[in-house]
């Protein structure tokens, strides 16, 4: 399935963060976001998740169900990772598998980023890059077509980002779309760019 | 379906592990309702006719404390980003999340309101139909108050605010839980009625706080 969006424009507090953006994305391909500061990678990626509306433009998957809206369909790791400090990296994992519906054991993604040894301590003794690695075995936990990254690399060791880039991988190895925001090479296959510039915020 | 008991069970979860929240809850229910004797003068007759009143609205004052917090903690550790691109719509996690708010606040806050009877010289009839008109009065609390957490869920320090948009809410379920205490010990035919209506105003509340909640929060999420 192919992820067409055209003439996207999204304002916030009536200002334009993005503008007549067209793009599309091929199943089994991955699309790095790049652009300074205040480009609206963040923006962007949140509208394909469905948190932001559009103020202009549409997006849509190619042979898509009707039913099913394009937030459904899309795993969205941003910059907070979603971790209940007072939980187990293991419960904390457990929930969101059954929440976004994955099925079988939890262990399997814990393991993918590295993180099986730690799975009976609370999340809250965990390091940042720990975090970043448990918010990121989500990807493994649930089977969603669409991964949106959000600065994925930030916190992760040398470990970690060849778990991130094997991960990444295989969902497109299954015909899967995966779009990151970054600052930082990715070196993954498959890989186009989309360059953001900042609009001219007028009002 | 699974999504929804899940949610509810992580946050009976959280609850219990934090305990903090219910612990505040609690204390603050017990504190208020002993200071106010104390400040009435030793005059039993009187404290025992406004007991009732003085446990509502103590349990009211209690439950506010803990509601502010609902949506506050997924918001600010991105979890409720992750909740809104789930299957399940986002008036079904309000009304997750206000089921877990009942039953990890308001059940243990009714547990403690017979034993603070006790202080107050309730009449000992006024137990049983006390603690009944709190389980049927009390989810509205929780489902009225996730639409109150919702608004304030950006407002730093919304605390007092969500008390100002709550406490007019709360009115009819006050009113009714009273006024069926009232009639319960004195015999009157009002009971039937006034226990219906705060039945009625809590099943109200179930089915329209999640859409109202869940309007705010996709509001706050942009």
């Amino acid at each position: 399935m192919k992820l067409i969006v055209d003439k996207l424009g999204v304002r916030r507090d009536g200002r334009a963060i993005l503008a007549d953006l067209s793009f599309t994305v091929e199943p089994g391909s991955s699309l790095l976001v790049l652009g300074p500061n205040g480009a609206g990678k963040t923006t962007l990626l949140r509208t394909l998740a469905g948190l932001l509306p559009a103020t202009a433009g549409r997006l849509w998957l190619e042979g898509g169900k009707s039913d099913q809206s394009l937030g459904e369909l899309c795993h969205y790791v941003g910059h907070l990772d979603a971790i209940k400090s007072s939980l187990t990296v293991e419960e904390n994992s457990r929930f969101w598998q059954r929440y976004l519906g994955g099925t079988g054991p939890v262990d399997v993604a814990l393991a993918g980023f590295g993180l099986l040894a730690l799975k009976d301590i609370p999340a809250a003794y965990l390091s940042a890059g720990q975090k970043r690695r448990l918010a990121l075995a989500r990807l493994l936990l649930a089977p969603r077509l669409i991964w949106l990254l959000d600065e994925p690399a930030a916190a992760l060791d040398q470990e970690a980002q060849a778990a991130l880039t094997a991960a990444v991988t295989a969902r497109l190895g299954g015909g899967g779309l995966v779009i990151a925001a970054t600052h930082q090479p990715l070196d993954w296959p498959n890989e186009h760019s989309l360059r953001l510039q900042p609009t001219a915020r007028a009002a | 379906m699974s999504a929804f008991w899940e949610l509810v069970r992580r946050d009976v979860l959280i609850a219990w592990k934090e305990g903090g929240t219910l612990g505040v809850a609690l204390g603050f229910y017990l504190v208020v309702v002993v200071l106010l004797p104390l400040a009435l003068g030793p005059d039993l007759n009187l404290i025992a006719r406004i007991a009732p009143a003085v446990l509502w609205v103590a349990f009211l004052l209690s439950a506010l404390l803990s509601l502010g917090r609902l949506f506050e903690s997924d918001f600010e550790d991105g979890s409720l980003d992750i909740l809104a691109t789930g299957t399940l719509p986002l008036e079904a996690v309000v009304a997750g999340k206000a089921i877990a708010h009942w039953l990890t606040t308001a059940l243990p806050l009714i547990a403690l309101a017979p034993v603070l009877g006790l202080l107050l010289n309730l009449r000992p009839d006024a137990y049983g139909v006390l603690v009944a008109t709190m389980l049927a009065g009390t989810p509205a609390v929780s489902f009225l108050g996730a639409i109150g957490a919702a608004l304030t869920v950006r407002t730093r320090r919304g605390g007092l605010l969500i008390g100002l948009l709550l406490l007019p809410l709360f009115v009819p379920t006050l009113i009714f839980g009273i006024e069926a205490i009232g009639a319960a010990l004195s015999d009157a035919d009002s009971f039937a009625a006034s226990f219906l209506l705060l039945s009625a105003v809590s099943l109200a509340a179930m089915v329209l706080a999640p859409p109202a909640a869940a309007g705010a929060l996709r509001f706050q999420l942009q």
